[in-house]
């Protein structure tokens, strides 16, 4: 990153985060979260698939540690949701699979791997709604990289990550891709 | 997937198995307060049902209706087919009401082919004379995969599963869907029935044929009892109800031969006491009731893969 928050040109397959940054990263949100929510009383964590569903499981792991607290988490799928489908072939569904104790009344929090355009998490905000009434609603995103088309913020980020529209950022995680690792490349379209 | 669902022939294993992980994942929505989802806002299915029907029209209506999409039911009765409208001319009638996809009934064989030529939407053939049944071929396969291999067997087939299917295959568009599905999945396909109510080419068929119900059920994990259907009926097939019913139909004594894992299927309506045993449509082996609730899903999941991403390129098929 230059010194005026620009991407730098030709950073094609770059690392941006490692494991261990990642780690820290996660914990620091965990810790976020607690503080935010008085202790984590009443908090669901819901994974968007890919990515962020394995990213519940370990803030909700790392909670535990912190604190003893058995913090209920689950999975969110928003492709019936999206706003995109007329634009792409008919794709396979994630999972959605909701903690037994439900969402309503409680403090969700929205988990996923990358922010961008918002358009993934307004899907979420709709589907959820369709699944019953959160106290409130917050999002935890491991990379902002900006250029957001909604009006949409993540209350907790890991990394923020300036980035040009041409380039794709890369999470990868253990559970799905063998590796932890952040990564950028120059692929000239839209991930 | 291809643009239309006219034969359980069209799919591929990926195919199928896409579906059933489709309507696998859809099936949770039925516990969910509101059960309903935008995807398919805008979009308009035409229930175009020539035969009578309550299970199927209702069904892909339900389904429809659960993906947002607008629903036109059409039926023979009381329109314009009485005073001698051709199929073409009523489906382009339709076309110009702007349809995204034709659900189809029929009681010639072809007719979804035919209308497939004519339209510019999908078309899934809801059952076309004795020709086929798709859809009731995917729920079905979709209600043994969860019967006996539970929720949890998202991505795979039924390799290996053997399945019974009895009675009047001759005249059953659901025996040839499910042949045809079944085996594409994996599955082991016995036909059990008279000899009269078989088809001539039935060896050029994926399965195993036999004539004695009582040697196979103790092989079986799924029986599949078919409706002996009186009104196809041009010929005697059989000698009589009563004696086809003795030596093909399920009753208790038969359903005992069964491995106790095994389940019982029938695609309805039911003829109780030909075909099945009250006792036994009745029983908690019996799926019957679960294929309904089964048929809603696996219809969501074939609307939404058929609908719910780009259009298709207009082509003349």
């Amino acid at each position: 990153m230059s010194a005026s928050g620009h991407p730098v040109a030709g950073r094609d397959g770059l690392a941006v985060l490692d494991a261990e940054e990642i780690r820290r990263a996660l914990t620091r949100i965990a810790h976020e979260i607690l503080e935010r929510t008085h202790g984590g009383d009443e908090v669901v964590l819901l994974g968007i698939p890919t990515r962020g569903v394995p990213l519940a499981r370990r803030l909700a792991a790392r909670i535990s540690d912190f604190e003893g607290l058995g913090v209920p988490c689950g999975s969110l799928d928003v492709t019936m949701h999206r706003d995109d489908l007329r634009f792409r072939p008919a794709r396979a569904l994630g999972r959605t699979d909701l903690p037994r104790s439900g969402v309503d009344g409680k403090t969700v929090v929205l988990v996923d791997d990358v922010l961008y355009s918002g358009r993934t998490v307004r899907a979420a905000l709709d589907a959820l709604t369709d699944l019953g009434r959160p106290r409130a609603v917050q999002l935890a995103v491991l990379i902002d990289r900006g250029h957001r088309e909604l009006p949409i913020r993540a209350d907790y980020v890991g990394k923020n990550l300036p980035t040009s529209q041409r380039e794709v950022v890369h999470v990868l995680l253990a559970e799905v891709d063998a590796q932890d690792a952040v990564m950028i490349s120059d692929e000239g379209g839209r991930s | 997937m291809k643009r239309h669902l006219i034969s359980a022939a069209d799919l591929s294993r990926g195919d199928a198995l896409l579906i059933l992980d489709t309507a696998e994942e859809l099936a949770s929505l039925a516990d969910r307060p509101i059960k309903k989802l935008p995807t398919l806002r805008g979009r308009t299915v035409v229930n175009l049902f020539f035969e009578d029907s309550t299970r199927t029209r209702i069904s892909f209506e339900a389904a429809a209706k659960r993906l947002s999409a607008d629903v036109i039911n059409f039926s023979a009765k009381g329109s314009s087919v009485g005073k001698g409208e051709s199929l073409k001319d009523t489906a382009l009638t339709l076309e110009a009401m702007g349809s995204d996809a034709v659900v189809i009934r029929h009681s010639a064989s072809g007719a979804a082919h035919r209308l497939a030529g004519w339209v510019r939407g999908s078309v899934v053939n809801a059952g076309d004379g004795t020709h086929e049944h798709p859809t009731q071929a995917l729920l079905d396969a979709f209600t043994i995969r969860r019967r006996l291999k539970g929720t949890g067997a998202r991505g795979t087939g039924l390799d290996g599963i053997r399945v019974t299917i009895v009675g009047d295959v001759l005249h059953s568009r659901v025996a040839r869907s499910n042949v045809l599905l079944l085996s594409t999945l994996g599955a082991e396909v016995t036909l059990t029935a008279p000899p009269t109510l078989l088809p001539l080419a039935v060896d050029t068929w994926p399965c195993a044929v036999s004539y004695d119900l009582d040697t196979e059920l103790p092989k079986s994990d799924v029986v599949m009892m078919l409706r002996v259907q009186t009104e196809r009926m041009t010929a005697a097939y059989f000698p009589s109800v009563r004696e086809y019913s003795r030596r093909y139909g399920l009753d208790a004594a038969r359903m005992g031969r069964l491995p106790d894992h095994a389940i019982v299927m029938h695609p309805g309506p039911m003829n109780r006491g030909v075909e099945i045993a009250a006792e036994v449509a009745d029983s908690p082996r019996s799926m019957i009731v679960e294929q309904v609730a089964n048929g809603v899903t696996t219809r969501m999941a074939v609307l939404y893969l058929l609908l719910g991403g780009t259009e298709f390129p207009a082509v003349a098929s």
